[in-house]
């Protein structure tokens, strides 16, 4: 590759626009990083060390008080915080989970089944991924509150099940990823339809399966409209309303209400649990994103 | 979709092979589709299907004091009423203007990080594309929360930097500035995940390609607006698609940054966040619908007429 490049433009130019590439690397590397680095500092101040720090705003300060802030986090409000915590983790495994298991059967169906409808039925499901779930929550809220449902964990752990993106990957993936010889040589072997999916599709479908999980584990960790609708008491709420709520006390309340360290602690240690999932699982996602691009 | 069409084709000379005695089969074979298809059916139906109906049901009635409190049947009178609604007309040109600003300059940026990356095969050039990724990892609450600290005058370091140069910093929470500093934020969050799928789709590219345009004296500028680009157009679909859709349903990130900038974002800042206030501050659940049902068809008709205007490049035809 080399020797062709130098053919046309000396060493030199090569040179310098590999060094300009990797100057707009770092460059771009450190606008995505400094916003956490000043998170990863700002966790290890005082509730005043925030606002007068020796360090400024994006050092640390001569007093590191990160343990007292992670102690304080066991504390404060009889460590609401874990619970939050221990919410987001209910909720994100539940709803990716089942949300993936549904898609995974649902995308296998649609790809290697030949059944009257299944046209329309994807076309309703390519449609229904351009309907913004935003516009569903405020109608979902009040049928849920008809069932008496609303400040349960069923109310967003249920609408959570939904990903018709989900559905729409697995069925792209399963379409070249499961060849249809296959599947007919393991019936005429006698291998009944139950068996064909979990021992012939199942392995098959495995790098769909994990993106889509990654996907709706992160959706479903992330989502706020949802949670901030339906739910009410402050022991249901994911982290992300939780810790939402101790800002918006923080901004308007006084003295004890002013939780400005529990608030940087909080989110630091709340984002670590997807950052190393994210580094461990490099090698399924990094290839697995792509799998939606239509063909 | 080619997929689909590939396997009509196909379809002809499998079954006139084994027409004979495989009907039966089909048919028992038929319902398995179903069966699998089931479960997702159900949760599509309860949790997409019906509240959609059920949010056009509500749209199309009114319940108030002005009605004593019973539900009645408006027609379209919400309909009028929010077309003609200062606060959601405000509203979704704001998103309108968000989409124009905001979309092209993740995309950009994304495909940008990821050209440079394609190039590139060292060690700094793997780290950085972690690094870059790591904010889609992160909640956008956390996100818009981070950086309402970072804005701050109070908190942030901007106060310290602009110090530096003798200037005093502008109030990224005010009125004027809040537009570009949400842009920010969403930028920040999004563009490692839209980078990180453009990568994988340049990564997919035959580099033989690049080795015979090479001979044929195309330098890498060349490249990559000719040829990788073009090849990778399919995937940029999907991205502007994704980026417009989530752009008009903006409610995160002005709903967290409320808290610290209650002056600049008020609640009717975007459809989302009025439809939002009307039904949980309000209690106007059937005008909330109307809100969100509207928001929903402009989402719906903007990415379909998106969709098809581009459907020669995406190959969805």
């Amino acid at each position: 590759m080399t020797t062709v490049t130098t053919q046309h433009t000396s060493p030199r130019r090569t040179g310098q626009r590999r060094l300009g590439s990797h100057l707009f690397l770092i460059l771009a590397a450190l606008y995505f990083v400094v916003p956490l680095w000043w998170l990863v500092v700002g966790s290890t101040k005082t509730n005043s060390g925030l606002f007068v720090g020796s360090g400024g705003a994006l050092w640390f300060n001569d007093e590191f008080a990160l343990w007292d802030n992670v102690k304080q986090l066991f504390t404060y409000q009889g460590g609401i915080y874990w619970t939050w915590m221990r919410n987001s983790f209910v909720y994100a495994i539940v709803g990716g989970v089942g949300s993936t298991t549904l898609a995974v059967l649902a995308g296998y169906a649609l790809a290697k089944y030949r059944f009257r409808g299944r046209n329309l039925y994807f076309s309703m499901l390519l449609g229904s991924v351009m309907v913004p779930l935003t516009a569903l929550t405020i109608p979902t809220f009040v049928l849920l509150s008809q069932l008496g449902m609303i400040n349960t964990m069923w109310a967003v752990v249920l609408p959570s099940l939904l990903s018709p993106i989900g559905v729409y990957l697995v069925r792209v993936y399963a379409v070249d990823a499961i060849p249809d010889e296959m599947l007919d040589a393991a019936r005429v072997d006698g291998a009944g339809e139950l068996r064909l999916f979990f021992r012939v599709a199942l392995p098959l479908l495995r790098p769909a399966f994990v993106t889509v999980l990654l996907l709706t584990t992160v959706a479903t960790w992330n989502n706020f409209f949802l949670p901030l609708a339906v739910l009410r008491d402050p022991q249901l709420l994911p982290v992300t309303v939780g810790i939402n709520q101790w800002q918006t006390l923080s901004n308007a309340g006084a003295g004890g209400e002013q939780v400005w360290n529990l608030i940087t602690t909080g989110a630091l240690v709340s984002i670590l649990p997807l950052i190393v999932a994210f580094l461990a699982l490099q090698k399924y996602w990094q290839g697995g994103l792509s799998l939606g691009s239509i063909k | 979709m080619t997929s689909t069409t590939t396997e009509r084709v196909a379809a002809p000379a499998r079954t006139r092979r084994r027409r004979a005695g495989q009907s039966l089969l089909d048919t028992k074979r038929q319902w398995w589709g179903w069966l699998f298809l089931a479960p997702f059916t159900v949760v599509f139906v309860l949790f997409l299907l019906v509240p959609l109906g059920y949010a056009f049901w509500l749209s199309l009635h009114t319940q108030g004091i002005a009605t004593g409190g019973e539900s009645v049947f408006t027609g379209v009178a919400n309909y009028v009423r929010v077309f003609t609604d200062a606060d959601f007309l405000s509203g979704m040109a704001r998103v309108g203007r968000f989409v124009l600003v905001m979309v092209p300059l993740q995309i950009g940026l994304a495909v940008a990080i990821a050209l440079v990356l394609d190039t590139l095969a060292t060690r700094l050039s793997q780290a950085s594309r972690l690094l870059v990724f790591v904010p889609y990892a992160i909640p956008a609450v956390i996100g818009a929360l981070m950086w309402g600290f970072l804005y701050s005058p109070r908190f942030g370091p901007a106060s310290d930097l602009f110090g530096v140069f003798g200037l005093d910093a502008p109030d990224f929470l005010s009125r004027d500035l809040i537009f570009g500093s949400l842009v920010n934020i969403v930028t920040w969050q999004w563009v490692g995940y839209y980078m990180i799928i453009v990568y994988a789709a340049l990564r997919a590219i035959d580099p033989s390609i690049y080795e015979a345009a090479k001979l044929d004296g195309a330098g890498n500028r060349a490249i990559a607006f000719r040829i990788k680009i073009p090849m990778i157009a399919s995937s940029m679909v999907m991205i502007v698609v994704f980026a417009l859709i989530g752009t008009l349903q903006f409610f995160t990130e002005p709903t967290v940054l409320r808290s610290v900038a209650q002056g600049a974002i008020p609640t009717t800042y975007t459809p989302n966040m009025y439809a939002y206030s009307m039904a949980f501050s309000y209690s106007q659940f059937n005008y909330a619908s109307t809100i969100a049902f509207a928001l929903g068809i402009l989402v719906f008709i903007g990415s379909y007429v998106f969709l098809y205007a581009t459907r020669k490049q995406s190959g969805l035809k």
